[in-house]
């Protein structure tokens, strides 16, 4: 919090230390980026990558994705401030990608071209299927690019030195330059050459930190967790379930939402759906996940032992008064163990998984934009490939400013936090028409448009009316409430959970049912049969580019 | 979008798609594939369930200690990820071994007009 940058005095590291690796790493991978760039030339180079990246290239750029600042940052500072409850975040992430690698993956990849879109509208009404499923993109896109930058703010005066909220703003506005110019040199293959850099980098760093916590603690776990809860104020609560979560019933219903929307949000989101048609076939598609799963695993893995490190080495009083919150527990437990080099590390690391998310979601929601809105709803199909990607390219410099502004305003969020409304947004607008459309005959427009803009509306106008905005907990001490909206005169929330996802999930699924019963519209038995039959064999998929 | 007109039959009268999808070929490719996925889907999903259930109302069951201070909820916690990586291996073991070669062996009759 801005107020508290004076308070923590508790200076680490060195400013130019940090700054210098950071550059370093910018230097490598726009060098990378721009030799990448010498290939791309039609829109499947820009938007896919040629779909010539292998499985395993692919798999680990998507859980560089995936493995983003709420991953690394957000998962390790709640282990180390509210113990048990935080690791079930990691869970709920890693569980979900079971739904993408059996019932999404490899379908999407035989019926699709660039976005989700493509199979959401393939049997339907392209116009107003499109548009919906683009809207969604672009809100989920960006609530998930709003948690980044976040977490972008929140470190920067910890990592850099930088002094007050000027500092912290120019940063942002750093962060977001360097990520358009990926992704308008780099298209998708420039960006995924940053996520596999960038998830080496970030497996490296955490497997290091690991090793060093753990062989600290005589590498016992149960001594680790044992020094940790004696750090900890409520002692050896934390290593049981409900210190953040379970006190109230209400609390336990919000978690249930939560545990919801973290399972079946993954295979909704569209950076990710996205990723899968950067390789050749639909067999590489399964390998990318089975890799992915396993990296992402691993990772969480050691997040659990990082946040409970954390916990015990740096313990829960010093990573809240730190600058940036709870997001600050990882790069201070990385200060306490390696002293100022290894901070400057895992400060690149950080902001190396800031910068190749961020251009993740721009490459996707400009793709969105370009081909889904601007070829298909407003040109009706009769575009160049070539002007739709000079669209897209457009779209990626406004959506790069958006972000930027959308940082600076919300960069004292949790960002964990924010992911998981990602999440219950994606969960609620995508999950049920990928799911109809893909398994279910009968589904059809309108099913299609009242579960998007359902799920969508309605996991969004619970948000605006929960605590997450207005009326949260009042703080004793700042006597400021715990939303978005500090001043705790101004409360209008009438909903009491913080995740929406157990009332927007089911309702999106009920509307999409509702929608295709009550419409007199006779699915397209034609494109249904090329749909199933594309689906599961493989044929008419769309093939790699060969240079 | 796609490239591939709607056929009432293929290229080289090959069958079209709404003939490969009524094929019984196919019928049973499909039904190799839901009879995998749909089960093996709820059942992880239940198991997530259960624990997120435990976690939320059963919170001293999960603070159960069981070696030192490891307790219920983390290995519980950790199983989730154990089942995760089992369930990740077998379907793409299936899906390698199982599924692949019966949908290339559709491909194969599809070309040749045997379907």
């Amino acid at each position: 919090m801005k107020a508290f940058a004076t308070v923590a005095a508790d200076k680490v590291g060195n400013p130019t230390v940090n700054i210098t690796i950071f550059a370093i790493f910018v230097a490598v991978t726009l060098t990378i980026v721009v030799r990448a760039a010498r290939t791309n030339r039609s829109a499947a180079d820009y938007y896919a990558g040629g779909r010539a990246f292998s499985g395993r290239q692919n798999g680990i750029a998507i859980s560089g994705d995936y493995l983003s600042a709420a991953s690394f940052l957000g998962i390790a500072g709640a282990i180390a401030t509210s113990g048990y409850d935080g690791f079930m975040y990691s869970i709920g992430f890693l569980v979900a990608w079971l739904v993408a690698l059996l019932l999404v993956a490899e379908l999407l990849r035989n019926t699709g071209k660039f976005t989700m879109a493509d199979v959401l509208s393939f049997r339907l009404r392209q116009g107003p299927v499109r548009t919906a499923a683009a809207i969604s993109t672009l809100v989920v896109s960006l609530f998930y690019l709003l948690a980044q930058m976040a977490g972008a703010g929140g470190l920067v005066n910890l990592l850099l030195g930088v002094e007050g909220s000027t500092g912290q703003n120019v940063t942002i506005a750093v962060v977001g330059i360097l990520m358009i110019f990926y992704v308008l040199v780099g298209g998708m293959k420039g960006t995924t050459w940053v996520q596999i850099i960038k998830a080496v980098l970030l497996i490296l760093g955490a497997g290091l930190m690991t090793l060093w916590v753990l062989s600290r603690a005589g590498l016992n776990l149960s001594n680790l967790l044992g020094d940790a809860a004696a750090a900890a104020p409520k002692k050896s609560d934390v290593l049981a379930p409900g210190l953040k979560y379970g006190l109230t019933d209400l609390g336990k219903i919000d978690f249930i939402s939560l545990a919801l929307a973290l399972v079946l949000g993954t295979a909704g989101l569209p950076h990710v759906l996205m990723r899968f048609y950067t390789v050749p076939s639909a067999k590489e598609a399964r390998r990318s996940v089975v890799w992915a799963i396993w990296v992402i695993g691993i990772f969480y893995l050691f997040t659990l032992v990082l946040g409970f490190g954390a916990m015990w080495l740096v313990g829960p009083k010093r990573i809240l008064a730190a600058p940036g919150k709870a997001n600050s527990a990882a790069p201070l437990l990385a200060y306490q163990l390696g002293g100022t080099l290894l901070l400057g590390i895992i400060a690149a690391v950080a902001f190396a998984t800031i910068l190749a998310v961020v251009a993740g979601l721009t490459i996707t929601a400009s793709a969105s934009f370009a081909h889904d809105v601007y070829s298909h709803v407003i040109k009706k199909g009769r575009v160049q490939p070539d002007d739709e990607v000079r669209i897209a390219r457009v779209t990626a410099v406004v959506i790069g400013l958006v972000a930027v502004i959308g940082g600076i305003w919300a960069k004292d969020q949790n960002i964990a936090f924010l992911v998981a409304l990602a999440f219950a947004v994606a969960a609620s607008a995508n999950l049920p028409t990928i799911l109809y459309s893909l398994f279910w005959r009968r589904f059809n427009t309108r099913g299609a448009l009242w579960s998007i803009y359902g799920g969508l509306g309605s996991a969004i106008i619970l948000i605006a009316f929960s605590p997450v905005v207005s009326g949260g907990k009042v703080d004793a001490v700042t006597h400021k409430a715990a939303s978005l909206i500090t001043d705790p005169t101004v409360d209008f929330h009438w909903f009491g959970l913080e995740n929406p996802g157990i009332v927007s999930i089911p309702l999106a699924f009920f509307l999409g049912w509702l929608g295709t019963v009550t419409s007199r519209e006779v699915s397209d038995a034609g494109r249904f049969a090329e749909m199933e039959v594309r689906s599961l064999t493989g044929a008419g998929a769309e093939k790699a580019v060969l240079h | 979008m796609s490239t591939t007109p709607t056929r009432a039959t293929g290229p080289g009268g090959t069958a079209g798609y709404q003939q490969v999808q009524a094929s019984a070929e196919f019928a049973l490719l499909r039904s190799r594939f839901r009879r995998f996925v749909f089960p093996v889907t709820g059942l992880f999903l239940a198991w997530y369930f259960l624990y997120v259930l435990l976690a939320a109302y059963a919170r001293d069951v999960m603070a159960h200690p069981l070696v030192g201070n490891i307790n219920v909820g983390l290995v519980l916690g950790l199983l989730q990820f154990v089942s995760t990586f089992a369930i990740t291996m077998w379907y793409a073991r299936w899906a390698d071994r199982q599924f692949d070669p019966t949908a290339e062996k559709l491909r194969e009759h599809w070309e040749r007009g045997e379907l």
